[in-house]
């Protein structure tokens, strides 16, 4: 039997990339505003999906092959994180 | 000789490079719907610059899996020139055909200017009448072109010649301040290791004619002319 699960994706540059919104949010925004304890901010992607699957791991599964297979992230540049909720 | 410019859904810049091959060069040139598109018929082709699939995802993300870059696939592998200028070469970049990426600018804007550019190899389809070191002016307008790559595949693509045009000054130089998007090592343009498939990000179709350049020259037909004498050897 099927579940649905909200699988999320999340993209973000190598540390060798620089991002330059997230360097302008923590220079310009961050720490303007005095919160100087905050030492970086790195941007990225987010994408949720809403998956059929029959359990955590096979959602989990289809997401990772899908983003390769479809080069959902640029192996080259980026790294990605996969997390599975309940449904 | 029969050039296709394939046209995805939100290209923009299509029928400046199809006026330049037609009415410049005297070139039969097809404008062809990327569903279209089939390798068999034709003896090179450009993927011009605008905003296919509005840039979502990635710049080149969605179009790169375009039933034309199958076929953008097998002309590259059959020899053929291939060019990509701007979003064109995001497409190659993300269908896997050229070495990099391609990310946002480092100003976070639309960058829309004239570049200086060194030609940094005469070996590929679209380089073969530049000599070396020769320096050509020609225009941006990107907001995604800041092209990187890994250390150790930088260095690869030194090695094999695949660097193809950096920003530099008039000396010549690749400065901070020739660099108009935060590429790294200044580079503007990169070739597969054949040579046969080029992308860069500025636009040459827009500095093909004399009277469209402040410069007054008509540097970016060198490229289109490059490809012609490719063909014909």
């Amino acid at each position: 039997m099927t579940q649905t699960f909200i699988v999320e994706v999340i993209i973000e540059n190598k540390p060798a990339a620089r991002d330059p919104e997230g360097e302008t949010i923590h220079k310009d925004l961050i720490l303007k505003g005095g919160y100087e304890n905050v030492k970086s901010v790195r941007t990225g992607k987010y994408l949720k999906f809403l998956v059929e699957a029959e359990d955590e791991k096979h959602a989990e599964k289809i997401v990772f092959d899908l983003c390769n297979a479809l080069r959902i992230y640029n192996p080259v540049v980026h790294t990605h994180k996969i997390l599975v909720k309940g449904g | 000789m029969k050039v296709a410019v394939i046209q995805f859904p939100g290209s923009n810049c299509d029928l400046d490079v199809v006026h330049v091959l037609r009415n410049i060069l005297n070139i039969p040139t097809d404008l062809v719907w990327h569903k279209f598109f089939q390798n068999k018929i034709y003896d090179a082709a450009i993927l011009p610059g605008g905003f296919s699939y509005g840039d979502y995802l990635r710049s080149g993300a969605i179009a790169s899996h375009s039933p034309a870059m199958e076929e953008v696939k097998k002309m590259a592998e059959d020899g053929k020139p291939v060019l990509g200028i701007c979003n064109g070469f995001q497409i190659l970049i993300e269908a896997g055909l050229l070495p990099g990426a391609l990310l946002p600018n480092d100003c976070l804007k639309f960058v829309c200017k004239w570049v200086i550019l060194k030609c940094e190899t005469s070996r590929t389809a679209f380089t073969c009448l530049i000599p070396e070191g020769k320096i050509l002016y020609m225009p941006v307008a990107h907001k995604e072109g800041r092209y990187f790559n890994l250390e150790e595949d930088l260095k690869s693509i030194w090695k094999e010649q695949q660097v193809v045009f950096r920003y530099v000054d008039e000396n010549g130089n690749p400065t901070l301040e020739a660099n108009p998007n935060g590429s790294i090592q200044n580079i503007a343009s990169v070739c597969n290791k054949e040579g046969n498939v080029v992308g860069l990000m500025p636009h040459p179709e827009r500095a093909s004619e004399k009277i469209l350049s402040p410069y007054k020259n008509s540097d970016g037909l060198l490229l289109f002319e490059s490809m012609i004498n490719y063909l014909k050897r």
